[in-house]
């Protein structure tokens, strides 16, 4: 089972408290935009297998959106960190290199 | 490479000679240099897709390249279930063409296929559902799909383990569809494997693909596990793995992977001989010839590749079915599985050329996969021969995302999600 710590609470719940979000850091395109970039921030997904970055809102909890950093293909969680960001934090970014050294990045 | 008919004759003759003259059902050879079709993915869609490329348009030098083993993906871990009971008119053809090529399927591939259309119910448990079910059984009649409205005293006779007067989800009625029903789906892959190799075509398993070969916009070739393999067009059709393929391609997918659950009770003597979904509370079940009780539910929330879901899945789907199915409570579950699906926004298949020229994506299927796999492998290898979608993946183009054209199954269907 899942299990993910809410950065705002710091208690680490189950999946069954959570509720999940898609993917993270999605760059936001409204009126004015072209169709191609609305398209593509409404909807086409990375979709990777291995390290994603997805919104959680801790729903049964503190009720509040966060962020997590996990990888789709062996469910290993590597930490989570508050939604107010448009990019995760550096130390986020060091460890997950450390464990993935083939990761292509998160962009 | 013509194989020798399977018939009663052909069991009667390898009775008298200790069974020593059956052949291999299909050849595993090794990859050629070139292809006119590569098909990524042998599971049901990939192997239908080169079926009727062969049988209906003539293309038979074609290659069908299968990372793992024939069939062993979402081909071998659905609960079976056939129907074609969808609100929308694009979704209400495609898979009542599905539904009717498996009427006839073993007779066609010479293969049984176990194809059983013991009749499949929607429950409506609620009274929007049961306007909902009302208002789908209109559509399917202007349709031409056979469906029919029964009351809950019918739904009774025809399950008599289902509880209609439960307190909190009583049955009003039920969307039925009597030609709906199950197929052995192992065997609907092997039919197809078996049918495509006596045309000629390769059928190459352990063969994993690295990457896509483009150039000028144009697909080249692919390379993978067993060497580089050139090819004029290529169809990509993998369901969960499908945006790691359009990756390697260059273009990404409106598609996230999730995991879909099913499980099977210990099997118990016949009790119910029809398929019952109860979407209200996100599970259907039917009954196996094994005689086990086959329970699926609705997909986990989050991406995911591991082919395993939730533990409390199985557990809310199997406490709500209780409600309805009394009779389970005490039942012990014996096997649970996962598989991955790729899900759209609209919950409707994508069907599609794509920004690569000459290749072509058939995924999205999501939670309704095996039934399709007939019509899906129809409309791709029409597709695929002429390079532009015919009138049943017309509507199921990846532009209907840009365009606003949704075809909108999510709340349609009353399919659990």
């Amino acid at each position: 089972m899942l299990t993910l710590t809410c950065p705002y609470c710091g208690v680490t719940v189950e999946e069954t408290e959570l509720a999940p979000g898609g993917e993270a850091h999605l760059k936001r395109f409204g009126p004015g935009a072209s169709d191609e970039d609305f398209e593509g921030y409404l909807f086409a997904r990375k979709n990777p297998k291995g390290v994603h970055f997805e919104r959680w809102r801790h729903a049964y909890g503190c009720g509040k959106w966060f962020l997590a950093a996990r990888c789709t293909a062996t469910l290993e969680v590597f930490g989570t960190y508050p939604a107010q960001t448009t990019e995760p934090p550096a130390e986020l970014i060091v460890k997950i290199n450390e464990k993935r050294p083939n990761w292509g990045g998160w962009k | 490479m013509a194989l020798r008919r399977y018939s009663m004759f052909a069991v009667a003759r390898e009775a008298l000679r200790f069974h020593a003259g059956w052949e291999r059902a299909w050849q595993s050879p090794a990859p050629k240099k070139r292809y006119d079709v590569v098909i990524v993915g042998a599971g049901g869609h990939g192997l239908a897709t080169a079926y009727y490329l062969g049988k209906v348009h003539g293309i038979t030098n074609v290659a069908v390249i299968e990372k793992g083993w024939l069939g062993g993906g979402n081909t071998g871990r659905n609960t079976t279930i056939i129907r074609s009971n969808y609100l929308q008119d694009p979704s209400a053809a495609i898979y009542e063409k599905a539904r009717s090529l498996y009427e006839d399927l073993s007779q066609d591939l010479n293969y049984n296929v176990m194809f059983s259309p013991r009749g499949l119910l929607m429950l409506a448990q609620s009274e929007h559902e049961m306007r909902g079910y009302k208002r789908t059984v209109y559509a399917n009649n202007l349709q031409g799909v056979e469906t029919r409205w029964i009351t809950p005293s019918e739904v009774k006779d025809l399950v008599p383990i289902v509880n209609i007067d439960g307190p909190r989800y009583p049955v009003l009625g039920a969307l039925y569809q009597e030609r709906g029903g199950t197929a052995r789906h192992d065997a609907v892959a092997w039919g197809y494997a078996r049918a495509c190799s006596a045309m000629g075509m390769d059928i190459i398993q352990q063969c994993e693909v690295t990457g896509v070969r483009t150039e000028n916009g144009k697909v080249q070739g692919v390379e993978t596990t067993k060497g580089s393999i050139d090819c004029g067009k290529l169809a990509i059709v993998v369901a969960g793995h499908s945006s790691v393929l359009a990756e390697m391609a260059g273009f990404r997918l409106p598609i996230e992977s999730m995991a879909l659950q099913a499980w099977v009770s210990e099997p118990i003597k016949p009790c119910m001989d029809v398929v019952v979904m109860a979407n209200l509370v996100h599970g259907y079940m039917s009954q196996s010839d094994k005689g086990e009780m086959v329970i699926g539910g609705g997909t986990d929330g989050f991406n995911n590749y591991t082919q395993r879901g939730s533990w409390h899945h199985v557990e809310e789907t199997t406490r709500a079915l209780i409600e309805t199915f009394p009779i389970i409570s005490r039942l012990k579950m014996l096997r649970q599985w996962g598989g991955i699906v790729d899900m759209t926004g609209d919950r409707s298949p994508i069907l599609s050329k794509t920004p690569v020229e000459n290749i072509f994506v058939n995924c999205g299927w999501g939670t309704g996969g095996f039934k399709s796999i007939p019509g899906s492998g129809w409309a791709m290898a029409e597709l695929v021969a002429k390079g532009e979608p015919g009138p049943l993946a017309a509507d199921f183009g990846l532009n209907r995302f840009r365009e606003g054209r949704f075809i909108d199954e999510s709340v349609a269907a009353g399919v659990a999600h």
